[in-house]
């Protein structure tokens, strides 16, 4: 069963058309990543899918129902975003406990003290975390909160913009094994924005690279390993990546 | 070469909290000659303070000491305020950050390059102006006739960053400081705006200290690489010699990078309590 089907997506903000026929399938239980420049698209495509930006023609399927254009409870409930900045996505006047329980308290879920234990556990926070300010947190205890309220409704697809672009090596490298871990643990698909090509190495199984709003090419997560793209801007952005010389495809 | 162009000696840069004075830098020494040295060390490893001192940037209640600061046999600590000016620029410039907040967003770019060029020089206005226009095609700007006359809101992020870069280049440093200069850009303009900064540093014999948090740039864009945590230099390499590092620190943060191909199934995690950090 395919998780998210694109079909000749064109989303616009206002007049301005952001992206022209997008067509992607995602299979449950997949990784897949989007790649390219800034300005590419790539983001409003995943806005598009959790209902952030309602200017679409085209269609958005989640496990095969297709999507309505605003805020829709059931997709929410499959389908949770984590934001790219952990500095501005989590209300700095709440606690991480009200963080974490608002979604359940908007979706009419009780034991609610009981599930956010859990997910705060789930994600390697102690559980002094729990009545603290985002203020009082590092980057990286931030960012597991933001998973952690994406998490919260129990959703199957997890869409994640740059997750951990704002953060350190090392503390990149906690938030991308946790990230790989709950994805194994929970059987979750993941759509991931990033414009770091290790990182997709690293985490997703196929890839799909954008620019100026197109998908130019969509690629196994073995050929980004040896660098075998077809496309010019593609390849120009696995040898910016750091990428050893591409074994061409002759 | 006889002595380095820059030569600090044991550099300490304190804050005041509630609880007393921090120490941000830890009494570091190092040099830098005509070469490309870089800075490596995660967010708070005091990596940008380093730069700043350099330039005498950090203002009170933040205090500054080292034993030695000399900058081409000027003592950098000694110096006045005004005659900090004469250096700013002229000598030592730095290119920070982010374009979006370093370019004055009302003056347009090709007034702004000019600018350093008429404080520190006296040269006829239609020499500045070409001045201006063969350096702003030097960052690989077409059509710079167009776009001196821009204002800053009206170039993309790779483009200001090269603005930025013209305007630290113009009068002709000896030494160019650059805090991170591409972490706001992606990944293909990077290696664009990185090439032109070495091939101008190259061509006018200057020297370059890279301040960045990415190993693997600094590895492909310096000579030296000087590795920092917690406000003291853990390790100093040749950057070719760095997959050879030995201190723990580097060699766990090396191994928290992810690489193009990729096959492990999990990143090793830097266990900071193994060599004593924070």
């Amino acid at each position: 069963m395919s998780a998210i089907t694109l079909k000749d997506l064109a989303i616009s903000y206002g007049d301005t058309q952001i992206t022209e026929g997008v067509s992607l399938e995602i299979a449950e239980g997949e990784s897949f990543a989007l790649v390219g420049e800034s300005g590419s698209g790539k983001t409003t495509v995943l806005r598009a899918i959790a209902g952030l930006a309602p200017e679409w023609t085209g269609s958005i399927s989640v496990f095969d129902t297709p999507r309505s254009h605003g805020i829709d409870n059931a997709v929410v409930r499959t389908c949770q975003m984590v934001f790219q900045d952990p500095y501005g996505s989590i209300h700095p006047r709440k606690t991480i406990d009200a963080t974490l329980a608002e979604p359940l308290a908007i979706h009419g879920i009780g034991d609610r003290g009981n599930r956010v234990e859990a997910m705060l556990e789930a994600v390697g926070l102690d559980r002094r975390f729990r009545f603290r300010y985002p203020h009082q947190l590092s980057g990286g205890q931030r960012q597991r909160v933001a998973i952690a309220r994406a998490l919260m409704l129990e959703p199957r697809i997890l869409l994640l913009d740059e997750p951990t672009s704002a953060l350190d090596v090392s503390i990149q490298a906690e938030i991308l094994n946790l990230l790989k871990r709950l994805r194994r643990e929970q059987n979750l698909t993941y759509l991931m924005v990033t414009h770091n090509l290790p990182v997709v190495s690293f985490m997703c199984d196929r890839l799909a690279v954008m620019r100026h709003g197109r998908i130019v090419e969509t690629a196994t997560v073995e050929m980004l390993k040896t660098g075998a793209f077809k496309d010019p801007y593609s390849r120009e952005l696995f040898a910016a990546s750091g990428g050893p010389t591409p074994v061409l495809a002759s | 070469m006889s002595r380095p162009l820059l030569d600090v000696q044991n550099l300490r840069v304190s804050f005041p909290t509630p609880h007393g004075r921090v120490e941000v830098v830890k009494g570091i020494s190092f040099t830098v000659g005509r070469e490309r040295l870089g800075i490596v060390g995660e967010s708070g490893s005091g990596k940008s303070m380093t730069g700043r001192s350099v330039l005498k940037l950090i203002r009170a209640p933040g205090r500054v000491t080292a034993d030695r600061l000399d900058f081409d046999g000027i003592d950098i600590l000694s110096r006045s305020e005004k005659q900090m000016r004469a250096i700013r620029g002229a000598r030592i410039s730095m290119v920070m950050q982010d374009p979006k907040f370093s370019l004055n967003p009302v003056i347009t770019v090709g007034d702004q390059i000019a600018e350093a060029l008429k404080f520190h020089t006296r040269l006829p206005g239609s020499e500045i102006r070409a001045r201006v226009l063969s350096m702003l095609e030097a960052v690989r700007i077409n059509d710079p006739g167009r776009v001196a006359g821009l204002y800053p809101h009206e170039v993309s992020g790779g483009m200001g960053q090269r603005i930025m870069i013209a305007m630290m280049l113009i009068p002709e440093p000896d030494l160019l400081i650059a805090d991170e200069p591409t972490s706001a850009l992606d990944v293909s303009v990077q290696a664009q705006v990185l090439d032109i900064i070495d091939d101008l540093i190259r061509s006018k014999g200057m020297g370059l200290m890279l301040i960045s948090h990415d190993l693997n740039l600094v590895a492909r864009y310096c000579d030296r690489i000087v590795v920092m945590n917690a406000g003291e230099i853990v390790e100093t390499c040749v950057a070719s010699e760095l997959h050879n590092a030995t201190h723990p620190y580097t060699r766990g943060l090396l191994a928290a990078m992810p690489t193009i191909d990729e096959s492990r199934e999990e990143l090793p995690v830097l266990d900071r309590a193994s060599w004593g950090g924070t």
